[in-house]
């Protein structure tokens, strides 16, 4: 197997910039990674296929993503309000194809919150669907298959 | 009025339940939520599943009568069984996992194996159980099963009343809440579950609240269009909080969506106009178009069922006691069985939207459970205030207590129901 180390390397940039956003709350830049089209997905089930006629944790379009932001970032929501801290952390990157300009990318995804309840992990396979923008990529698609998802989660007031 | 009952002189849990309030240990105390499960889980009618998430010939659902594990199953004669989740040899669980689909139940130990009506069908070696081993004798413990509009409800109590004198007044609510199918039979689309660090009473209780409705859920609010925001905006209409009896409460909050089969010449309302337009465009009639509109945001109220269910607007609440301090939520997603899919896509969507751990609602009530659980450790003694609209109580059509929307007659329905079951003395 020949591996393209650059095309591994520019993904693995783009996702780093991608979580950090998200640790740091650059909540509208983070808008800005996504191709309009995009969905963000949080399954229940992780061998679920069709996402649009199976309930999710989430399911966000577009429109959603920003209804999403401006309840992350209005203060009208209570459980927002503490602001609690994240840090995620990624690894195991794997190209699974490279196809028509989209990029399909796996990786293990761990995100640590602590809030009054103490220090949680959640600990997720990450899937992008990448698309090529000029010397950068959009987002096509994110799945997040968060462990326990299936079983019970808590609640859960950022994005994974 | 004092508010500085002193718990000193109180020697039992059902001593703790006042008309008007309730003390705060009953959140805390692990002796009483042991209690709890006894005199309460261990004594009424407890909701185990909807009869769409067995529809199938060796369909199962795990499930718990407090703390104890269920499967509840469908044999291959179509019967619904609920049997405790123990083998009958050393006591492993039969069947893991949330649902799913077998032929039989095998124990994973030393493989007795059981039928779908939970018989003992066969085990491996049986010579050194010659003369001393009756199988008809050791079939998995069945728990009394009764079913009405399709919730499955188990009780570990022989002598109980029925199923149908237990729902009572709540029945005709029951119909109600199932007609949110369209026009199609109810059928459940998946759930989400969480858990909260917090007592299982107070989920009961925000069942039946109204009174929260505008502050916690502000965020989600303020993400629905100005005429899905009026509709939410219930405090000051017509609606009203009904004592059902058992300690069963119906909370209506948008009078026009008690009956979903009534006023289908209404006009589409604007979230909904992309919906109605695919659902023309796939060639439904007018009429169906309309009904399915209608109920596509599930009906106009929360149906309180005690102890552990709630037929709340569009989706099923299932609480399940942990301990004194946790309880897991299931927020069970419902649609129609055989509905077109941009009837049930809608219906998930709007679900994720409000329910569950990400959605823009529960997070929400999940912070102020979690508040009420931690605030209620605050002194040596205190008391939970349920008085809430107590003073202009009237008599509703069918002859029941009626409060305002946002009154608690819900919950002190709840709560007397839980003191004449914990004044029980225990053993009986
Ligand atoms: S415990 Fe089930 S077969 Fe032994
Ligand atoms: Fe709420």
């Amino acid at each position: 197997m020949k591996l393209d180390t650059q095309l591994l390397a520019d993904v693995t940039a783009f996702l780093n910039i991608e979580a950090d956003m998200l640790d740091n709350k650059e909540y509208l830049q983070w808008l800005d990674l996504w191709l309009e089209s995009g969905l963000y997905i949080v399954p229940v089930e992780h061998n679920a296929t069709d996402y649009a006629n199976t309930l999710n944790v989430a399911y966000d379009d577009d429109e959603m993503r920003k209804l999403r932001i401006e309840r992350l970032t209005s203060g009208d929501a209570i459980s927002t309000q503490l602001g609690e801290k994240t840090v995620r952390t990624m690894s195991r990157f794997r190209i699974l194809d490279d196809i028509d300009g989209f990029v399909r990318v796996r990786c293990a995804y761990s995100l640590y919150e602590n809030n009054k309840n103490g220090l949680r992990i959640y600990p997720a396979n990450l899937q992008f669907k990448l698309v090529r923008d000029g010397g950068s990529f959009k987002i096509a698609e994110k799945i997040v298959k968060v462990m326990k998802s299936s079983e019970h989660l808590t609640t859960v007031n950022y994005l994974f | 009025m004092n508010t500085e009952i002193k718990v000193k002189n109180l020697n039992s849990t059902a001593d703790l339940v006042l008309e008007d309030r309730v003390h705060k240990s009953l959140y805390s105390n692990p002796e009483i939520f042991d209690e709890e499960l006894d005199k309460i889980f261990n004594n009424t009618w407890v909701w185990v599943a909807h009869e769409s998430e067995v529809p199938e010939a060796g369909s199962y659902k795990t499930a718990s009568i407090g703390r104890q594990p269920v499967i509840v199953v469908r044999d291959r004669k179509k019967n619904i069984h609920v049997m405790l989740n123990r083998c009958r040899h050393r006591g492993a669980t039969v069947c893991e996992g949330k649902s799913g689909k077998t032929k039989a139940f095998t124990c994973p130990y030393h493989g007795w194996g059981y039928g779908l009506d939970g018989s003992l069908r066969a085990l491996p070696k049986p010579e050194e159980y010659e003369n001393i081993l009756d199988k008809a004798e050791f079939g998995l413990v069945k728990v009394r099963t009764e079913s009405y509009n399709g919730m499955i409800f188990a009780t570990l109590k022989d002598d109980l009343e029925s199923l149908d004198e237990h729902l009572g007044g709540a029945k005709k609510w029951i119909d109600l809440f199932m007609k949110q199918g369209g026009g199609y039979p109810l059928q459940t689309l998946g759930d989400h579950r969480f858990r909260f660090p917090g007592n299982w009473k107070i989920q009961l209780e925000n069942t039946t609240d109204a009174y929260h409705f505008p502050i916690v859920h502000k965020s989600f609010i303020a993400s629905v269009d100005e005429e899905a925001a009026e509709v939410f905006d219930f405090l000051d209409g017509e609606g009203y909080v009904e004592d059902l009896g058992n300690g069963h409460s119906v909370m209506v909050m948008i009078p026009e969506l008690v009956d979903l089969e009534e006023n289908l010449d209404e006009p589409i309302p604007e979230r909904f106009e992309d919906l109605a337009k695919s659902l023309a465009d796939e060639g439904h009639s007018d009429e169906e178009v309309r009904r399915l509109v209608r109920a596509v945001g599930g009906s106009g109220f929360n149906l309180n069922l005690f102890p552990n269910i709630a037929c709340s607007m569009a989706f099923f609440r299932n609480l399940v006691p942990i301990s004194a301090n946790e309880t897991e939520i299931h927020h069970i997603a419902i649609g129609g069985k055989g509905a077109p899919q941009a009837f049930n896509q809608k219906r998930i969507r709007l679900h994720e939207h409000f329910q569950g751990p990400m959605g823009f609602g529960t997070p929400d009530d999940g912070e102020a459970w979690e508040r009420v659980q931690a605030g209620s450790m605050a002194g040596t003694d205190g008391w939970i205030m349920v008085n809430r609209g107590m003073s202009k109580l009237s008599t509703s059509a069918d002859g029941n207590v009626k409060g305002a929307v946002c009154s608690e007659t819900g919950m002190r329905a709840a709560y007397q129901k839980y003191k004449q079951m914990m004044s029980v003395e225990s053993g009986k």
